[in-house]
C-alpha cells in the first residue's frame, strides 16, 4: 500500500488566482487576436515579399475566433489586455515580494541539473533526479513563459501605438516585425500549454490539485 | 476554507468553460458587445493622454515608397466617387468658428504646404509608405479661429455618408494635413481627389477622403466606421 504523503502548502492564493485568470484571459486574447489577424493574413509591408508564415493568406475559422468581425476582435483584444496586464503585474510583484522567484528563476547553475532531468525524460537515466519545488527544466520552462508573457505584452503595445511608442516599436525591428513576433508568441504559448498540461497529467497529477486548492500531496513534496 | 476556495475555483472553471464555448462560436459578445464598445472609450482616453502634439512620425526616403499599385485604396462608393462639377468644388469650414470659410482648391494650394514621406497604418494590419503634400490643418484653424467651445472637428465627404470625428489635439499635429498630392502627383480619384485628410498619427479609417466640409463642434462627432464599433480615437 502506498503511504499517504503529507500535504504541503504549495501555491499562495495569489499565484492560483493569477494562474487561472491568466489561462482564461490568454484564451480570449488569442481568439480575438486570430480574429484581428484575419483582416490581413500576411506579415511585412505592402509591395514586398511577405515574411515566412505557415498560415500566410489563411484566415482562421470561426471556432477559434472571438469578436465576429475586425472591430469586435479589436474591442475584445483591447479590453482583455487590461486585466491580462494587471494579472501579470500582480503575479510578478508577488514573486518578487515573497522571494518565490528564487525557486522559479532558471540560472546558469541550473544547467547541469537540467541536463540530468533531460536524460531522465529521454529514458537514459532511471531515477528521477532529486528536486525541490520545481526541477531545473521546469525552472527553464516557467522562466521562459514569464519572459514570453512580457514580450507578448511589449510587442502588443509596439503595434498598438507605433508612433507614440516609436522607441518600443523600433526595439522590435519596426511595426511589421513587432506584429510578426506578436503572432509567433501565440504559437509559443500554445506549444507551452500543450506540453505543460501533458506533463501535469503524465508526471505529476497532484500538481493540478495543488494549483486549485493550494495543497500538494504528490511525489515531490520538498519546497526549496 | 479549502472547500470555499474549491467552490470558487469550480466557478472559475465554469467561467473558463463558457469563455471557450463562447469562443467556439466566433462570438461577437452578445450583451457584452455594447459594454466592450463603451470600454473602448477608456482606451481612447488613455490614447489621448499618451498622444503628444510634438512627437513626429518618422519620415522615409522616396526610395522606400510602396509602389503605387501595391498601396491599397478604399471608398464606400462603388468604383470611386467623382464630382459632377469638379470646378464648383470648395471646402466649407464652419461650425464654432469666428470666420467661416469657403476655400477653393486654388486658395488651398496657395497656402503654406508641407510634403512628407511617411508610413500608412491600416487598422487591418498592413502598412505602406507614400509621399503626401498639403496644408497643415493648423493653418486652416488659424484662419477660421475656432471659438472656446469648439472641442472637436468633423470631416465630411462626398463618398456616400463617410465622415470622421477628430479630437482637436490630433488635428493640430504638425503632420495632420489637407492633402492634394500623392507621390508628387495631384490626388487621383482613388486617393480622395480633390482633397483629403491625411496624418501619420492615426489609422487609415480616420483619414477622410473626398472632403467637402470641416466643422468645429462642441459635441464629439462619431464617424462612419466608428459608429459601427471601431475605436473612435484611432490614434497610433
Amino acid at each position: 500500500m502506498d503511504q499517504k504523503p503529507t500535504p504541503v502548502r504549495r501555491h499562495h492564493w495569489i499565484v492560483r488566482a493569477a494562474h487561472w485568470l491568466n489561462a482564461v484571459l490568454l484564451l480570449g486574447m488569442i481568439a480575438s487576436g486570430l480574429q484581428i489577424y484575419n483582416a490581413f493574413a500576411h506579415f511585412g509591408p505592402r509591395g514586398r515579399p511577405y515574411l515566412p508564415n505557415p498560415w500566410d493568406g489563411d484566415p482562421f475559422p470561426a471556432p477559434v475566433r472571438l469578436g465576429g468581425w475586425l472591430a469586435g476582435g479589436l474591442n475584445w483584444h483591447f479590453a482583455l489586455a487590461w486585466p491580462l496586464v494587471l494579472t501579470g503585474l500582480v503575479y510578478l510583484i508577488y514573486l518578487l515580494a515573497s522571494g518565490e522567484w528564487r525557486s522559479l528563476l532558471f540560472r546558469p547553475r541550473d544547467v547541469p541539473a537540467a541536463w540530468r532531468m533531460q536524460l531522465y525524460y529521454l529514458r537514459l537515466r532511471r531515477e528521477h533526479p532529486p528536486q525541490g519545488k520545481h526541477n531545473a527544466l521546469q525552472k527553464a520552462a516557467y522562466s521562459f513563459i514569464i519572459l514570453l508573457g512580457v514580450l507578448a505584452v511589449l510587442t502588443g503595445y509596439a503595434i498598438y501605438k507605433p508612433v507614440q511608442l516609436s522607441w518600443l516599436t523600433a526595439l522590435f525591428g519596426g511595426y511589421e516585425l513587432a506584429r510578426y513576433w506578436h503572432f509567433w508568441a501565440v504559437w509559443l504559448f500554445v506549444a507551452f500549454t500543450v506540453v505543460h498540461v501533458l506533463l501535469v497529467f503524465l508526471v505529476d497529477p497532484a500538481s493540478l490539485r495543488a494549483m486549485i486548492t493550494g495543497w500538494y500531496r504528490g511525489r515531490f513534496p520538498s519546497h526549496d | 476554507m479549502t472547500d470555499l476556495s474549491r467552490r470558487d475555483l469550480f466557478r472559475l472553471g465554469l467561467l473558463a468553460g463558457s469563455a471557450s464555448l463562447a469562443t467556439a462560436c466566433g462570438w461577437q459578445g452578445g450583451p457584452l458587445a455594447p459594454k466592450l464598445r463603451a470600454f473602448s472609450r477608456v482606451n481612447d482616453w488613455v490614447g489621448e493622454r499618451l498622444f503628444s502634439k510634438n512627437r513626429l512620425a518618422p519620415e522615409y526616403s522616396i526610395a522606400q515608397r510602396t509602389p503605387d499599385r501595391q498601396f491599397p485604396a478604399y471608398a464606400r462608393t462603388r468604383g470611386y466617387p467623382r464630382l459632377a462639377e469638379p470646378a464648383g468644388w470648395a471646402l466649407q469650414v464652419g461650425g464654432l468658428v469666428r470666420n467661416p470659410l469657403r476655400l477653393t482648391l486654388e486658395m488651398i494650394q496657395a497656402m503654406p504646404s508641407v510634403t512628407y514621406t511617411v508610413k500608412h497604418h491600416c487598422v487591418e494590419g498592413w502598412t505602406a509608405i507614400g509621399t503626401w503634400t498639403g496644408v497643415p490643418v493648423s493653418v486652416i484653424l488659424g484662419l477660421a479661429e475656432p471659438t472656446a467651445e469648439a472641442g472637436y472637428l468633423r470631416f465630411d465627404s462626398f463618398d456616400a455618408r463617410y465622415f470622421n470625428g477628430w479630437d482637436l489635439k490630433s488635428a493640430m499635429h504638425p503632420q495632420t494635413i489637407l492633402a492634394y498630392a500623392f507621390n508628387d502627383r495631384p490626388l487621383g480619384p482613388a486617393r480622395g481627389a480633390p482633397l483629403r485628410l491625411y496624418s501619420p498619427v492615426k489609422l487609415g479609417y480616420k483619414l477622410t477622403k473626398y472632403l467637402t466640409a470641416m466643422t468645429f463642434t462642441a459635441e464629439r462627432p462619431g464617424g462612419y466606421w466608428e459608429d459601427m464599433g471601431y475605436p473612435w480615437l484611432g490614434g497610433i
